[in-house]
């Protein structure tokens, strides 16, 4: 089809013809994406072909086979558990589950201290808003890789040996092995304790649909907000007391060299943290306030003048408003943290990089599945996450004309 | 002799003084609306017009001097702004229509969670006022999705479903094409003709002369003139007023 037009094109000038299916929008439109697929179609084929010869020549298997065979070394730091017999398959998920704790931790801290200091920056105070100025200027203009390194070379190494720890409310621990702190340990009947929490997020959800259908109906409002908060924290806990406290705590205790007990972290891991969420956090803060002075003065004195309610203002004009300029951004920042987890391996913590394409790569040589693999979760994590973040764009999109 | 003699006073100012830092914006004005009044207010860019009329529903707050709205003493500061606000509507020159509601919502708002009424009962009374201003045929349509001169008529029937009892208008038909001008100045006329108490900041002075009791001439912080049409247009006592109507006329 898209050789008729060609030709079409060429032998008459005049818009009759095939030739004049040139000026139809739509169908040209149609043939150029043909077009376009067509090459990227070519170019991986062309690209795939290549591949498999150099790789014949070089004696080099683009097998999965490998996946089952034991990859026989140690990973310093697993969430979920592994041994050194394990296959590389597991090392692999080890590597994943890695790399999703920093990316969770992190998004989770750079999203709080990015909030507080975006707001700080438009704060009235001038020693406030110029201070979270300066704290986002030095972290967005330095490199990420040269504040990891700092963080763990300059910092978390240089703690003290574990005998001369930091210990904060006897508790915590920090030294140069790491960050040791309590772990819970459920006891018999824990499990009521976590469904008393889930009935009661479920019931505080009902109770806000409930009062937001009976606003509409009677004009009467009531707090559901703060009663579903307090059922969400009260309720576990009176089923937490009532049970005699199912939970208890392991705490870090020190024996001979070492810190035993708790749930430890080691120094790479808090300087990956520490950096990927101080770094994010100043791109956070200036996507917050952008989004906040992206609601026009004139919306809040509108709502003033109208009577509003202040809280209503907040959850009604101010927020839709800014969320839809946050979220987007927001939400690839978040990939990026993703992505830039992937720096780990500067400082030797076993991220999926680190433990995959770096030593089960080295040690297998199977370069094309590796790598393969590698691509595939990161681009299935980026195409999920881009997949939400349409729908909700669909969703809150302003309708002009 | 006036329109509205004996009538009570909607508005009463006196010796009002605002400094932005230390620019003194408005000094010594004394003001008094009756109900039912209609004064538009005229006057250079920069003369402190809009700062006025913010000044009555507290959108700017003043230093010195007392405001009093249906009979309720503005305290300093803004304490009092809430209740001040229930007596008074404003309509503004860039419409600020909420832009992710729809038009009946942006009229409903207020209504439904300001002043605790049924949604049904809301819908109701933002279909009366759209239909009142001309455009119920466009409830749920998005405000961007509307002209501008539709956009300011949804301000007007958005600030009606509060139910003031005194409009401010602060140039609201500045910011309007032409022969959209026209569409916004009817719907004005209407509310003057229907009672309604209204201050209008604007240089529309075909609509001042239709229907304001009191023209006021504002210039540097200074109610410089003021007095009914036909003598405010046929005999300006002052040059500063002359000089002013002989550039907009
Ligand atoms: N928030 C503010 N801070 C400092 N100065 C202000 C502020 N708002 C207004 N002003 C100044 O006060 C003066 C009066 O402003 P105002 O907006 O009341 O004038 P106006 O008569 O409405 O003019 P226009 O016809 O341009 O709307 C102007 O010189 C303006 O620059
Ligand atoms: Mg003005």
């Amino acid at each position: 089809m898209a050789a008729t037009e060609q030709t079409g094109s060429r032998s008459s000038t005049e818009r009759t013809g095939p030739g004049r299916l040139l000026y139809d929008a739509t169908v040209r439109a149609i043939f150029l994406q043909a077009l376009t697929a067509a090459l990227v179609v070519g170019l991986f084929a062309w690209l795939i072909y290549n591949t498999m010869v150099n790789l014949q020549e070089r004696n080099l298997s683009a097998g999965f086979g490998f996946l089952d065979v034991s990859a026989g070394f140690g990973i310093s730091f697993t969430l979920i558990p592994y041994e050194e017999g394990d296959t590389y398959l597991r090392v692999f998920f080890v590597g994943i589950a890695n790399t999703l704790l920093v990316a969770a931790v992190s998004i989770a801290l750079a999203t709080i201290i990015g909030l507080f200091v975006g707001l700080a920056r438009l704060s009235d105070n001038w020693i406030v808003a110029k201070l979270s100025r300066a704290y986002i200027e030095l972290l967005r203009n330095t490199p990420l890789l040269l504040q990891i390194i700092a963080w763990f070379f300059g910092v978390f190494n240089l703690l003290p040996r574990p005998r001369d720890s930091v210990v904060m409310a006897e508790a915590f621990v920090l030294n140069n092995r790491g960050f040791y702190m309590p772990a819970p340990v459920p006891e018999l009947g824990f499990g009521y304790v976590m469904a008393a929490f889930v009935v009661a997020l479920l019931g505080a959800i009902a109770l806000y649909r409930w009062e937001d259908a009976r606003r509409d109906r009677t004009g009467k409002s009531f707090p559901a907000i703060s009663t579903g908060l307090a059922m969400i924290v009260l309720v576990p806990l009176v089923v937490h007391l009532a049970l005699g406290r199912p939970l208890s705590w392991d705490p870090p205790v020190l024996q001979g060299f070492n810190f035993v007990g708790g749930v430890s972290v080691p120094p790479a891991f808090c300087a990956l943290i520490v950096a990927l969420s101080a770094y994010t956090s100043a791109f956070i803060a200036e996507i917050v306030r952008s989004g906040i002075q992206s609601v026009s003065k004139g919306q809040l004195e509108a709502a003033g003048a109208l009577n509003l309610p202040p809280t209503w203002t907040l959850r009604r004009v101010i927020l839709p408003q800014a969320l839809r300029v946050i979220i987007p951004p927001l939400i690839s920042q978040y990939l990026n943290i993703t992505k830039n987890s992937s720096l780990a391996i500067a400082i030797g913590f076993p991220d999926l990089v680190s433990v995959w394409m770096n030593t089960s790569l080295n040690q297998s040589g199977r370069a094309i599945p590796i790598v393969a693999m590698t691509m595939a979760f990161y681009c299935l994590v980026s195409l999920t996450v881009s997949l939400v973040m349409n729908s909700y764009n669909r969703r809150v999109q302003i309708k002009e004309r | 002799m006036s329109r509205v003699e004996g009538a009570r006073k909607a508005i009463e100012i006196v010796k009002l003084n605002k400094w932005f830092g230390q620019f003194h914006v408005l000094k010594d004005i004394d003001l008094t609306v009756r109900e039912r009044e209609i004064y538009v207010i005229c006057g250079p860019s920069g003369s402190g017009k809009s700062t006025l009329i913010r000044c009555i529903n507290q959108l700017e707050h003043h230093q010195e001097g007392d405001i009093l709205v249906d009979g309720v003493l503005v305290e300093k500061g803004g304490k009092n702004q809430e209740t001040i606000r229930r007596t008074t509507g404003m309509v503004f020159q860039q419409f600020n229509l909420f832009p992710h509601l729809t038009v009946l919502e942006n009229c409903t708002l207020t209504p439904t969670l300001g002043l605790g009424m049924p949604r049904a009962e809301a819908e109701e009374l933002a279909m009366f006022h759209l239909k009142r201003v001309g455009i119920e045929d466009q409830a749920l349509k998005y405000p961007l999705q509307l002209s501008g001169g539709q956009q300011q008529r949804v301000a007007i029937a958005r600030s009606l479903c509060t139910r003031p009892k005194i409009m401010l208008f602060d140039e609201p038909t500045s910011a309007l094409d032409p022969e959209m001008i026209k569409e916004v100045l009817d719907v004005m006329v209407e509310l003057a003709d229907s009672g309604m108490t209204m201050i209008c900041v604007t240089h529309e002075m075909g609509f001042a002369r239709q229907v304001a009791d009191k023209i006021l001439f504002m210039d540097q912080g200074e109610i410089v003139e003021s007095g009914p049409p036909g003598e405010f247009f046929l005999n300006p006592r002052y040059d500063r007023t002359e000089q002013f109507l002989s550039h907009i006329l």
